[in-house]
């Protein structure tokens, strides 16, 4: 009943010109960083072998590539969850889910991993480029998988979150906007740290619950079991209020 | 009637909480007051009321799209709350606004439609098939949903109401926005599914009650205030008043000698004739009635009155509708209604 729902808003997705425009301007823009950034590195490339120790292409590219995907996708996820919920509120297609035999829960999952079969082709295209370097050169495949599963983990949160606030509100656009709010300030609530007051114990509390402090070890290709811990914490977390505020809608309020 | 009872409410009520909040009962907005009614196999049920009655919350609550503030639904024996599932597969529901993906073609549409109401797959072309056969959409299932007419998009409603052959149809205002041989249409599908299923419906169109339905139900401000069979609620619709047109002069004093007679009323161009209601049995009355319009017919011949029309006086549908409805049904208003006939 899952992958019959999440079928249905990948094709959804695929029938407006939504999801071509947002497969094309990622590449777009991802591809210039990843040219530009590529340029740069080929200049410097020369004092570079100079140095004892000095970071190598995966550093130098793909990592700072994959960053600023995820500060693209930021930006780009909440258009896509926005309309999940809040569209069907809309347009008054929810009954058809409420009235068929299938639980809550299922809906809020078939919905979830339709986007997330999405953002994995676009996780897929994204990734051919610095796959392309293999061509040229020796990249760390290693640190490539760890930070391509960190970008993947990112994305997940961040449908997980939109996905919860399409179901608060039934117009798109007041969804999108709240989620972006959202994921934005889980990006930079580190930001309190970052100052000289960062030695109060309570602080670091902020610290673990950026979602960039938990992204940045992976690109590094650091794979700790305490950032995936936390992704999946984080996912749970958004799914479970999206079930009960689904459950909701049909109560009394 | 002894077949299978399909749905069984019970005291059902839905209230909304008013400005002083959830826990001030007296507060409360109610929009379904204490209903309970059951639905057995093989009959059409017709929901009639005002709007703001309380027809959609309740029809709502039988498919699980709302939540009772009170009371039991039970689908085929099976609770609603208990088991959602699987009662909600027995179930097949048409909302006001029928709920379209406009971006998918109509065959999209009802295979998905079917898949999530767990039609086999082998029996999936089928079922899609049938479901478009008897909605009239076997040339359609090409286009997109957007691009039909808001009449075939109510027949897109209805062929996923009923695309995994449900025991129970609920369709809430199934015929809003379709043309007339469209509503002759889709009332004779009512009919067919009636034989295997049951069917519930609302509507504002009373004619198109009585003609589908097996029994009628009027809600009220969330209150039960009729529930009948057709045949009780055309036996209300019987008067005890004759109309009658001659086109000589009618000696009035001749026709008062007759028993039973009321009273006689002039009216344009014929007489309204008023029996006696002496007898306290609806059906006795009603022939009292076809024995004073023979004797009426046998002078009317002897004293050659020209007598070319005499018919018994029904009361309409909404003449019902209203004194049940109404809190202060406008009398004045009714008899006019009745003259204008």
């Amino acid at each position: 009943m899952i992958k019959i729902i999440a079928l249905r808003e990948l094709k959804s997705l695929f029938l407006s010109p939504l999801a071509w425009t947002m497969l094309a301007i990622t590449q777009l823009i991802l591809c210039y960083q990843f040219l530009s950034q590529l340029e740069t590195y080929l200049q410097i490339q020369a004092k570079l072998s100079v140095l004892e120790d000095s970071p190598g292409i995966t550093d130098l590219v793909i990592a700072p590539l994959l960053g600023g995907a995820a500060i693209l996708l930021l930006l780009i996820v909440p258009l896509l969850t926005m309309r999940l919920i809040s569209e069907e509120q809309k347009n008054q297609t929810l009954p058809l889910l409420f009235s068929a035999p299938v639980s809550m829960t299922e809906i809020i999952l078939g919905k979830y991993f339709g986007i997330l079969a999405f953002l994995i082709i676009l996780i897929a295209m994204i990734s051919l480029m610095p796959l392309s370097l293999l061509l040229g050169t020796a990249i760390d495949l290693g640190q490539l998988a760890a930070a391509i599963l960190g970008l993947f983990l990112l994305l997940a949160s961040f449908t997980a979150a939109g996905l919860y606030i399409s179901t608060l509100s039934r117009q798109p656009a007041i969804a999108a906007v709240s989620s972006f709010g959202l994921l934005l300030f889980l990006w930079i609530i580190n930001w309190a740290s970052s100052t000289n007051a960062a030695q109060i114990e309570g602080r670091n509390v902020l610290v673990w619950f950026s979602l960039l402090n938990h992204f940045e070890p992976l690109l590094k290709g650091v794979f700790s079991s305490a950032d995936i811990a936390y992704y999946m914490l984080f996912i749970c977390l958004f799914l479970v209020l999206g079930i009960r505020r689904l459950e909701r809608l049909r109560l009394p309020h | 009637m002894d077949s299978e009872v399909l749905i069984e409410v019970t005291q059902l009520s839905r209230f909304y909480p008013g400005k002083r909040g959830i826990e001030d009962r007296n507060d409360h907005i109610i929009a379904v007051d204490n209903i309970s009614f059951t639905l057995r196999r093989g009959e059409i049920l017709g929901f009639l009321g005002p709007n703001g009655a309380g027809k959609s919350t309740t029809m709502k609550m039988l498919t699980g799209n709302l939540a009772p503030s009170q009371g039991r639904i039970k689908i085929a024996g099976i609770d609603l709350m208990d088991d959602p599932v699987a009662a909600k597969a027995l179930v097949g529901y048409l909302p006001e606004t029928p709920p379209l993906y406009k971006e998918l073609t109509v065959d999209e549409y009802l295979y998905y439609c079917a898949r999530l109401n767990r039609v086999a797959r082998p029996a999936l072309k089928q079922a899609v098939q049938l479901s478009k056969e008897r909605c009239g959409l076997i040339e359609h299932g090409k286009r997109v949903i957007n691009n039909l007419s808001k009449g075939y998009q109510q027949r897109v409603g209805i062929a996923q109401a009923i695309i995994h052959s449900p025991d129970i149809v609920i369709l809430d205002e199934p015929t809003v926005g379709l043309d007339p041989i469209q509503m002759v249409e889709i009332r004779k599908l009512i009919k067919e599914l009636g034989e295997n299923h049951s069917v519930m419906l609302s509507s504002h169109i009373l004619p198109e009650i009585q003609t589908v339905c097996d029994n009628v139900q009027i809600i009220n401000q969330g209150k039960l205030v009729f529930s009948a069979s057709i045949e009780q609620l055309n036996q209300q619709m019987n008067t005890l008043t004759l109309r009658m047109s001659c086109s000589a002069e009618v000696d009035i004093k001749q026709l008062e000698q007759l028993a039973g007679i009321q009273s006689i009323e002039q009216d344009n161009q014929s007489l309204l004739i008023q029996g006696q209601a002496d007898q306290l049995n609806n059906h006795e009355n009603q022939s009292a009635i076809i024995n004073l319009s023979q004797q009426i017919i046998a002078l009317a011949i002897d004293n050659h009155w020209g007598l070319y029309e005499i018919y018994p006086v029904k009361r309409t549908l909404e003449e019902i509708f209203m004194s049940l409805t109404c809190v202060e049904p406008d009398l004045a208003a009714l008899d006019q209604g009745d003259t204008d006939d």
